[in-house]
Formats: C-alpha cells, structure tokens, sequence
C-alpha cells in the first residue's frame, strides 16, 4: 500500500480541441481530486438559433466545431428535416454519407497521426517528427488532404459545408470529379495499409475498465448517420429518446454537462462504435481490426485511436463503394426536398468523430422555437474521470512526470472535442 | 536560419476552424515549416515558447477574463494578426449580441446562469491593436499563405476592398438572386473567390463589410426577393451583428 501523495495540475492541455485542465489531488496514498476541468469559454449555440430561420441552423451550428462541421451540419439538417416532414432523395442520403466519411478520415487522420503519435515518438508535436520520420508527416497531410479533397467536391468546404442544405444538396459533384476521387481512394489504400502497420506497433499503454459503450446502430451498415442508439449492456432507443439516455447532470469544475445511462458513465466514439457495430465493419476493416490486435468488446480506452485506424480502412473501403453506386445510377441535378409543414420537433443523430451527437429542434412557422445540442465530449466526460479514478491508483508507484503523461494520453484518446463541450441544461421548450 | 521569425497560435472563443485551415495549408505547403519557428500552437504541439514575434489570434473575446491575456499577447508580439471572422468580427458568437444576456445565459444553463463567466462576444481589435486581418469563417488557405509570406517580406498583408460580386461575375456564377436566393454579395468584402455562390448557396458576409456598404439598398434587395424584416435581420445577423451595431450607433 503506498502512501504517496501527489498532484497533477494539467493547465490547458495540448493537442487537443480546446482547453482543458486535468487536476489529480492524492494525499497519503488516498485519491482526494480526480477532474477533467472544462474551461472553455461558454458558447450559447441554442440560444443563438432561437427566433432565426430554419434553414440558418446548420450554417451556424456548423461553427460550434472546425473539426466535425460536417457532422453537425448533418445531425442539424436532420433534425430540421424530421421537424418539418422532408424526405431527402436517395442521392442525397448518398452524397451525406460520403461527405461524411470524408469528415471521419480527415478527423481520425488528424487525431491518430498529429495528435497521438507523438506521444508513442517521443516528440512533443507533429512539428519536430516532420524532421525525424517526414515520410509519416507526409503520409498524414497526403491522407488528410484526400479526405479534405472529398469533402470540397461534395460540399464546398471541409471546414463549414457551404452546398449542404435541408432537404439535399446547393451543388453536385461531375462523374469525373467523383471517378478521379475513387481512383485516388484506391491508390490511398497502400497509406491505409502502412497506417495499421505503424499502428500495430506502437506500445499502446496496458489498462482497462469496463462501461457502458453506446453509438448509433443499423442492422444493414457501419452506422454514421440516424439508426437507432443501442448499447453493449443492452438494449436499444429510438433517436428520439435520447434524454432517456443521456441524462444530463451539472458538474461544477466543467462548462460542458455530465452524462450517464446504466452505469455511472458510458463511452462514446470510434471504440464504442467498433464494440457496438463490430458485425458492420467492411471485411478489410476487420482484417486490420486482427492486424492490430482489437477485437470486441475492448475495454481499453488507450484503443481508441486504434478503433479510428480500423475506421479509417471502413470508410476508405465504404467511400470507394458509395462512388460506385453514385457513379452507377448517376449524379443528376435536384431540388432539396420540400418541408411537407412549417412547425414541429425533429431528433438529428449522428456518429461523428468522436462519438454520438444530437441536435434537436422544435420550429414553429419556419423559425427555430428551442434548441438543445448535445456533443460527443460532453458524453464522455463522466468516463473520462472514472477512467483516470481507476488508472492513477494503479500507477502510483511512477513518478510524477509518468503520470501526468499517462493521463495526459488517457485524455486524449479519447479525442476530446472541448471547444463545442460547452454547453447547456435545462433547455426549456416553450 | 536563426533569422527564422518566431510566431504563435492563440485562440480565445471559436471552433478552432481558421487553426485547422493552418494545418491543412501545410497540406499544400509544407515548406512553410521552414520558414517560420512555431513556439506555440496549443491545438497542435505540446511544446510552448513565450517568446514569438508574430500572433496570430483565432476567436472572439467574449468574457473579461480573456482582456488581460490579449494583451499579454500584444505586449509581447510585434504583430497581432486577427485570424478568422470570430477574431475580426465577433463571429458567429456575436449573433446573441442583440439578444438580452441575462436571457441568454438563463436559456442555455438555468439557475446557473451565474456559473459561466460571459459578456458580449467582440473582435479582438475592441481590446487590443490588431495589424492585420485574415478574414473568413473559415480563413481562406492562399489568403494565409499569401498573408505568411507578406509578413516574411516585412510587409502587411492586404485585404482588397471590393465587393464579393466583382469576383463572383469573374467566376462567370449565375448569380443566386436569379435563382430565388438571397446573398449579401454586394456589402461583403471579396477575396473567398466567392466560394458560397460558386457551390449555389448565398454569401452570409463572413469576410465583412466593404468600406461603404449600402445597407438600406441590401435590405430593399432582399426585401423584393420576398424576405420579412426579421428575416433580413436574420441574414444580416449571421456574422455582421457587430459591425451592423456600430454603423447604426454611428447613425
Ligand atoms: S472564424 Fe469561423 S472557422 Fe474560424 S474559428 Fe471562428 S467559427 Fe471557426
Ligand atoms: S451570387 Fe451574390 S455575389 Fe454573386 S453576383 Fe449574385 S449577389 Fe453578387
Ligand atoms: S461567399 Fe460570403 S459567406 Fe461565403 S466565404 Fe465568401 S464571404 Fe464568406
């Protein structure tokens, strides 16, 4: 039994969206403080979008993260959709989830290679490794420009979607852009393939704690966008209940609420969805899954990062098979779908990067009347904290430095996403 | 090589969106690395250096506590440059401007509406001397090379003052009122190569406004393209509600 004491005051944490604190108070051996503070500014989306058109809320709720715009943009245009009656055309069901893989590799891409390699390089940034190992640095930008490539042709813009609209779409993509694209995906598949190479050998820190993993879930495809939410404990909940299971609770060290279903918390994001949806995955996806040593269900938070390479290989895989689809019926010109009313409540849901997000609006004559956003990171904090409840006991024997570190890591698997986690309670529905 | 200026990342209230676009410029320009020393980039590298001679600032200041550290920052940079519509602007966040903030507050956190420190979101040029601006929500990739390299050569960037339809006609776009859209192409300063109208949306004015921007003609516009006051307010809201506020208050 250790009597140490020790306090870890993490301010601001690096290489990752947004600020945040780590603080760890041990004394004599007994763990007195264990927070991931949130301390970013809060931001006020929902009261942003109260009284403004509809069809504002995904260009503004875009703006509540630079990473996955594409993804808030989605779950914002499908609550809308779902409030006013608009049944998207089947083009345009393909051309969001293109898109939309498109975000998951540029995100992932970011998050595995310049975010966490580092640590396992023994570097401080992406900066120095572009010096020792370049050709991983140019790997990385070579990917994440592909990815931002994808993501231009469809919707203008990576960052902020500008021909995403209810309904469909402002802008179609040519033939020709969407074949130079598939030939391009399938010559990225040798990077994909040294990816889950390099990944495979990086010593991934030994931990585990079970929870509650949830993500969005159809029976028919690796799901990124509506489906149902389902969880490992069991059970399954229409999008539309998801205060049942989020159950958002104020925690005073954070700006961003705390979430909990079954258990105390539950996990969100690429791990959670590879536990959730593993039967899904494309067969080269699970091959790589094998390569690199996951299988479900893991427990290991640190594997997170090696859940978003497995998606990585799904969605280069999935995306080359949407632009044959799409190339074989053919891109045509269309009108976004017709709002069938002007008033009513709509559920958005979607997997984005990090994990589950929903946007839920009620409209009244074409304007938003209550809005209610609710952020992957948000989701996770509460896991977050009892991961690193259960972890520092059991590293105490390291020093000081070991610790932060490890922790530092702990968080960032996770991917935190703190610039958005800002937000909300209590949204009251007028 | 020990010439190198020495430049940092700083972001106060945003989505981190134009520092993301400085990561994807190097997509295209990796070479940049070697011409700058980057002490400080909290979203991308773990190491931090207090001394820089170039800042660029990304977000509004949207609570007190962010005056003191601003200009910390402009005490120590020679250059401020305001990256992003959210620091040249206000953003987005300032769309709640107009809004009452005890309401705000109370409408996203309840009867902890104290809890969060805020006040009205504001470009960081209402604290601290701003040098140069990078517009855009996001910024615009060539616009920060080319604002790079001005400053590796000593000189300011440069924001045309034109409106965005001269360079949407240069596009050959069909311009999006044909169509039964809105767009604030004629007040919005060019530069995006007018990027929404090309990909069939309308312009929401995240550059800004032109030195002498014809409100009251913009509103008329729209007003015949079938848009309510409130819904031209709506428009005009989106990322000009400051710079509205003060052309109003100027009479
Ligand atoms: S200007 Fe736009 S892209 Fe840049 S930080 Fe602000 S919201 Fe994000
Ligand atoms: S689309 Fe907009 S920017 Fe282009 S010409 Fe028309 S009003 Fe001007
Ligand atoms: S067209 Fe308008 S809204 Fe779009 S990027 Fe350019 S200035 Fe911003």
């Amino acid at each position: 039994m250790t009597t140490k004491s020790l306090k870890v005051d993490v301010h601001h944490l690096t290489r990752v969206e947004g600020h945040g604190n780590i603080v760890v108070d041990v004394q004599n051996g007994e763990l007195k403080q264990c927070e991931l503070q949130i301390v970013e500014t809060p931001r006020f989306f929902e009261a942003m979008l109260r009284g403004r058109p509809y069809s504002d809320s995904s260009h503004i709720t875009s703006r509540i993260c630079g990473i996955c715009a594409v993804g808030h943009a989605t779950a914002s245009l499908r609550a809308t959709e779902k409030a006013l009656g608009v049944q998207p055309s089947e083009q345009t069901v393909l051309l969001r989830k293109l898109n939309f893989h498109g975000e998951i590799l540029d995100s992932h891409i970011l998050h595995a290679y310049m975010l966490v390699a580092p640590d396992f390089l023994g570097v401080g940034s992406v900066i120095p490794l572009a010096k020792s190992a370049p050709e991983v640095v140019l790997r990385a930008l070579r990917m994440k420009k592909l990815a931002g490539d994808l993501c231009k042709a469809i919707s203008g813009r990576h960052t902020h979607p500008i021909a995403m609209t209810v309904g469909g779409f402002t802008h179609f993509p040519t033939s020709e852009e969407l074949a130079a694209l598939r030939e391009r995906l399938v010559a990225m598949r040798a990077d994909v393939d040294t990816t889950v190479e390099l990944f495979s050998t990086l010593p991934i820190p030994d931990f585990s704690r079970d929870t509650e993993y949830i993500a969005l879930h159809k029976p028919d495809e690796y799901c990124f966008i509506d489906g149902v939410i389902a969880s490992t404990d069991g059970g399954t909940w229409p999008t539309e209940d998801y205060r049942r299971v989020t159950n958002e609770t104020i925690v005073p060290h954070s700006s961003a609420k705390h979430t909990a279903n079954q258990r105390e918390s539950y996990m969100v994001g690429a791990l959670a969805r590879f536990n959730v949806n593993y039967d899904q995955l494309h067969p080269r996806a699970k091959a790589a899954a094998a390569t690199l040593g996951l299988k479900p269900k893991n427990t290991n938070p640190y594997m997170n990062t090696v859940a978003q390479v497995v998606e990585i290989v799904h969605c280069v895989e999935d995306a080359i098979r949407l632009i044959d689809q799409l190339l074989a019926r053919g891109v045509v010109w269309e009108e976004p779908a017709p709002p069938t009313r002007l008033s009513g409540e709509g559920v958005g849901a979607c997997d984005v990067p990090r994990g589950t997000l929903f946007h839920n609006y009620v409209i009244e004559d074409g304007k938003v009347i209550g809005a209610n956003c609710i952020i992957p990171t948000g989701q996770n904090l509460a896991n977050i904290e009892a991961d690193m409840r259960k972890l520092v006991p059991e590293i105490l024997d390291r020093t000081q430095e070991q610790i932060t570190r490890a922790l530092e890591m702990l968080v960032r698997a996770y991917d935190p996403c703190i610039s958005c986690s800002t937000h909300l309670l209590n949204v009251q529905f007028v | 090589m020990s010439a190198k200026p020495k430049v940092a990342f700083f972001e106060f209230t945003s989505c981190e969106g134009c520092q993301l676009t400085v990561v994807d410029s190097l997509q295209d320009h990796p070479e940049l690395l070697d011409t700058v020393e980057i002490v400080q980039f909290r979203e991308a590298m773990s190491e931090k250096g207090e001394d820089y001679a170039i800042a660029f600032i990304e977000g509004s200041c949207s609570r007190p506590s962010d005056e003191p550290k601003l200009q910390a920052i402009r005490q120590q940079a020679a250059i401020v440059v305001a990256l992003g519509a959210c620091a040249h602007l206000g953003g987005v966040n300032a769309i709640r401007n107009r809004m009452p903030l005890q309401e705000v507050r109370e409408y996203v956190y309840g009867d902890r509406a104290e809890w969060f420190e805020t006040y009205e979101p504001r470009p960081i040029k209402d604290v601290i001397k701003v040098d140069a601006v990078i517009p855009g929500c996001p910024i615009d990739r060539r616009e920060f090379i080319k604002a790079v390299t001005h400053l590796l050569q000593g000189r300011m960037p440069f924001i045309p003052d034109q409106p965005l339809c001269m360079e949407c006609k240069l596009k050959e776009n069909i311009c999006v009122y044909t169509r039964g859209k809105v767009c604030l192409g004629p007040i919005t300063l060019a530069g995006c190569d007018a990027i929404c109208p090309t990909y069939g949306d309308g312009c929401e004015g995240c550059r800004g406004l032109i030195a002498n921007p014809n409100i009251e003609a913009m509103r008329q516009v729209m007003h015949e393209h079938g848009l309510t006051d409130e819904a031209i307010d709506a428009k005009l809201s989106m990322f000009l509600t400051n710079q509205i506020m003060a052309l109003e208050e100027a009479g």
